[in-house]
């Protein structure tokens, strides 16, 4: 394979495998990819990443991939699966990467309803998922894999490794001369209006739709979010979100490819924050969870830490508290604080840094759900220039990005470039750009309900623009509702500020139609699990750990706080928690009650724990659940207990009239 | 991505030898401890390439018989053969130099020494190089090393404990260090795997994913299994052939089926008096 870079082709720059070849020729020996593979990192350069990608897409078409094939990519993020995407581009075929998580009957209707023809998938886990729903898949043809681990004994007949396929196209370029030339050509072939990727999105209602995007959409939001933060190619960005899930393919594949910048890939989903360490990315991408984690792993670490240690931390993390953002906006700080700080940065902050992976990121972002304004600015005080951005996958990712100085906690930014926004009547955000999908494949009757003749998309979530002119998100348009007294309730604003407190997971909050809003509460097991071995709590499960009467007591004080805060502010005064309850089990998206990026699936919820909302407006103290739940491995098992329901005090709200006299 | 070659994990003398034959055979095996007597004229053989159950109530032997075929024990009487050869005054050291490798009851793992520590251990036997020259780590004990730590790294890739590399094993919950205890025993790159209770105190997924580990090693490894297990589906599932010891003496020989259907186990299990 040592033939020279593939040609630059001449003409335009319209599909992401003519921007790999023109990388391969321009930044031939500059790292495309990294993967940590057997305690070492690995580096293919671009040029390397070229011969892998034409080595594979010769091999597919000697198993017959034919232009416009649909190819279904599942797996971890594996350089091999990224070389995947592009080979099936060059050919002309879509990949259509499926969340690697699913259960193999969601992953059966992707596979169905794509009209997959061939599988390239990760390891035995993906191609058993595969062949456990192989009769509902008449149109999918071969399998290939990457890890070979435990597959020596499978019938080979349509199952094939990604090397043996890759060895097929370096066979046929060794005997026919014309072989390159031909993939050259076929990537020639490719024009900036054609389907580069169908992505489906995990929707929070009904089963999922296949978002097509062009090379176009693509193209012009990778360039413009390169743009706006200035990445090129020596950034370097690690790879851990889901392959199939539109940021990590704008990310860390169409980003990289047009910036040329680095992408790296862990060693598996556990060494994540291990292997950021040592990369150092300059560009990371996660979603509040992961900064919640984050945060937690470092705060339970620093409750063991010795009696210095403990006081140094509480002390400059104060400082970097009244300084920190400031300095990282370049505002003017007293010079007192700001030599302080830099002491903090020495003996605190930068050793943080490092030991969160963050020694080198220059751009953070954060996306999908709303950010507790505590974490938010406590990485940025830290010097993290963490960011929000708000979009969608029908957007090729950006509508809405923080440009660097004007960051706030309760925003998701201006605009992003080429980006038109406009507010409908009910309070619906809705843009047009050119990221705009081409539509939603076999689904005329959900594109024309998503998008406008004239281009303008239906994002689904209520909002408005503050005077800074900034969006402001509030929760999604249809769950936006009144409670009988008329009095507004956004769940997911009440939701997302009682999971800004350390020891609550996950919350589902009611009230629409209903006198007062309710909640169900899932405690975090990592807070709650540490706070219990601090206080000789003993527990077996998370079942008895929920149910703990002193965990309760917690929960209440927590529950107690949001009230007190909420009363001060005139919108939601209303919406004060009356009553609440802790689960027994934690949400989970095997058991459909959260999407696969981990939202709840509010009417789902309602449905399943139907007599638990009951209790919660009938005036129970207690009400016995018994349900169903299924393991990772996709086994059912049972619950039962009794969940206990607590009642909380309503503060008045100071100015204005009490809404009505608190009853019971 | 360059090193994409799988160094076998087998020694070179198992090639020798096909699939199906005896690999090692126990002819009338008879151990006593003072007056107890822990195993009584046991025989069985266990053959290349399959997976041998050894089950029985407690006290039946089991651990006994695994203790004498990999020489902790002297049996008193009787003959043990292995790839064809009788064996004489065998030390556990010597087992693990001719191929036998073994996991335990009661995790037995240095505690203190990272995962990567515990299962370089494992190639110990391997190391040709001097204590002198592996501490000045140059020329040759250094391409030694690192020729060692790649086959380490190898079966920590196969075992998926690459999170826990450098974490210190007595940190871990118990499962991983079953699983960094057969990684240590994978590393002697054994032709006979013994494994006791490889599956005791796990929950259904970990035994799910010790099961898994165990058939992948069988089948991509090529080496023979020869194990003491509680959990009867496992060991049905898992095993080839069964032999069931009880008082010491064996009373069942055959496949799952067979030993399911066998009217001296179900009494055994069950306590019939004797």
């Amino acid at each position: 394979m040592h033939s020279k870079s593939p040609a630059v082709e001449a003409g335009p720059l319209d599909t992401l495998p003519k921007v790999l070849l023109r990388n391969a020729a321009q930044y031939a020996d500059r790292p495309a990819m990294r993967h940590k593979n057997y305690g070492i990192w690995q580096t293919w350069t671009w040029q390397e990443l070229a011969h892998e990608v034409r080595a594979f897409a010769i091999g597919l078409r000697k198993i017959g991939l034919k232009r416009g094939d649909a190819v279904s990519i599942i797996g971890d993020n594996r350089p091999r699966l990224y070389a995947a995407i592009a080979a099936v581009q060059s050919l002309g075929g879509v990949p259509v990467p499926v969340y690697q998580d699913a259960v193999a009957d969601e992953m059966a209707y992707v596979l169905e309803h794509a009209e997959v023809r061939f599988a390239v998938v990760g390891d035995q886990e993906q191609v058993d998922k595969i062949i456990s729903v192989t009769e509902r898949l008449p149109k999918l043809e071969r399998i290939v894999y990457d890890e070979e681990r435990g597959l020596a004994t499978y019938d080979p007949a349509r199952l094939h490794s990604f090397k043996h396929v890759q060895g097929l196209g370096r066979e046929e370029m060794r005997t026919n001369p014309g072989a390159e030339a031909w993939w050259l050509a076929e990537i020639a072939n490719g024009k900036g209006g054609d389907v580069s990727v169908m992505l489906y999105t995990s929707g929070t209602t009904g089963r999922p739709k296949g978002v097509m995007l062009t090379y176009h959409n693509i193209i012009v939001s990778a360039a413009n979010g390169n743009k706006f933060d200035g990445f090129g190619p020596h950034d370097l960005l690690l790879a851990y979100l889901p392959m199939a899930w539109v940021g990590d393919h704008i990310f860390s594949y169409a980003q990289a490819y047009m910036g040329a910048m680095c992408v790296c890939c862990p060693e598996s989903p556990e060494t994540v924050v291990e292997d950021r360490r040592e990369i150092g990315p300059t560009y990371f991408f996660a979603p509040p969870r992961v900064f919640e984690n984050l945060l937690t792993q470092v705060m339970v670490r620093m409750e063991d830490a010795g009696w210095l240690k403990k006081h140094m931390f509480q002390y400059f993390l104060e400082v970097a508290r009244r300084s920190g953002e400031q300095i990282l906006d370049g505002r003017p700080v007293a010079l007192h604080d700001r030599l302080l700080y830099r002491l903090g940065d020495l003996l605190v902050y930068a050793p943080l840094r490092n030991r969160m992976g963050f020694s080198r990121t220059r751009v953070a972002y954060t996306a999908g759900e709303a950010i507790g304004p505590e974490l938010f600015r406590f990485y940025r005080s830290l010097g993290v220039n963490l960011k929000q951005l708000y979009g969608q996958t029908e957007a090729s990712v950006y509508i809405t990005m923080q440009p660097d100085g004007e960051v706030y906690p309760d925003t998701v930014g201006r605009p992003a470039p080429d980006v038109e926004i406009k507010i409908a009547d009910n309070g619906e955000v809705m843009f047009k750009s050119p990221g705009v999908f081409l539509k939603y494949y076999k689904n005329e009757a959900a594109t024309k309900q998503t998008k406008t003749p004239d281009g303008w998309v239906h994002t689904g979530d209520a909002g408005f623009f503050d005077q800074r002119g900034h969006l402001k998100i509030i929760d999604r348009a249809k769950d936006v509702g009144r409670l009988n007294g008329g009095a507004l309730i956004a769940p997911k604003y009440l939701e997302n500020r009682i999971k800004f407190f350390p020891e609550v997971r996950e919350a589902v909050a009611f009230g629409q139609g209903h006198d007062y809003v309710t909640m169900f509460i899932n405690i975090d097991p990592i807070s709650v699990g540490n706070w219990a071995e601090r206080n000789n709590v003993s527990y077996a499960s998370y079942q008895e750990l929920a149910g703990h009467p002193r965990v309760e007591e917690i929960v209440a004080k927590r529950v107690d706080e949001l009230n007190e805060a909420l009363s001060h502010e005139p919108q939601m005064a209303g919406s004060q928690i009356r009553r609440f309850l802790i689960l027994p089990k934690e949400l989970d998206a095997d058991d459909g009650e959260l999407t696969r990026t981990q939202k709840v699936r509010r009417s789902f919820i309602a449905e399943r724990y139907e007599a638990l909302i009951t209790a919660l407006y009938d005036g129970a103290k207690e009400r016995q659940l018994s349900m169903e739940v299924t393991f990772e491995d996709g086994r059912k098992g049972k619950i039962d207990g009794d969940v206990r329901i607590v009642d909380m005090k309503i503060y008045p709200i100071p100015t204005a009239e009490p809404l009505r006299e608190a009853a019971e | 991505m360059k090193a994409d070659v799988e160094p076998r994990l087998v020694s070179a003398s198992a090639a020798a030898m096909a699939r199906g034959d005896v690999l090692l055979s126990v002819d009338n095996v008879s151990l006593s401890f003072g007056g107890v007597r822990a195993l009584r004229d046991v025989s069985f053989d266990i053959r290349k390439g399959e997976i041998r159950a050894i089950i029985g109530p407690n006290g039946a032997g089991k651990t006994s018989m695994l203790n004498v075929i990999n020489g902790f024990y002297h049996p008193q009487g009787g003959i043990i053969t292995f790839k064809g050869k009788r064996r004489h005054d065998m030390r556990p050291y010597l087992a693990a130099s001719q191929g036998i490798a073994r996991t335990f009851q009661n995790v037995a793992l240095f505690r203190g020494m990272s995962t990567l520590d515990n299962i370089m251990t494992g190639r110990t036997l391997k190391m040709r190089r001097g204590i002198l020259a592996q501490a000045i780590y140059w020329g040759a004990s250094q391409r030694e090393e690192i020729r060692h730590r790649e086959a380490v790294e190898h079966i920590i890739d196969f075992l998926e404990i690459k999170h826990i590399r450098k974490t210190p094993v007595g940190k871990l919950p118990y499962g991983l260090q079953k699983r960094v205890e057969l990684g240590r025993a994978l590393a002697t790159e054994p032709e006979l795997l013994l494994l006791d209770e490889p599956m005791a105190g796990m929950n259904l997924e970990e035994k799910q994913d010790m099961s898994r580990f165990i058939l992948t090693v069988k089948d991509t490894f090529d080496t023979t299994i020869a194990l003491i297990e509680h959990d009867m589906g496992v060991v049905m599932d898992l095993s080839d052939r069964i032999v069931v010891l009880d008082y010491g003496r064996k009373i069942a020989d055959g496949t799952p089926g067979e030993v399911q259907g066998n009217q001296a186990v179900i009494d055994a299990y069950l306590g019939i008096p004797h």
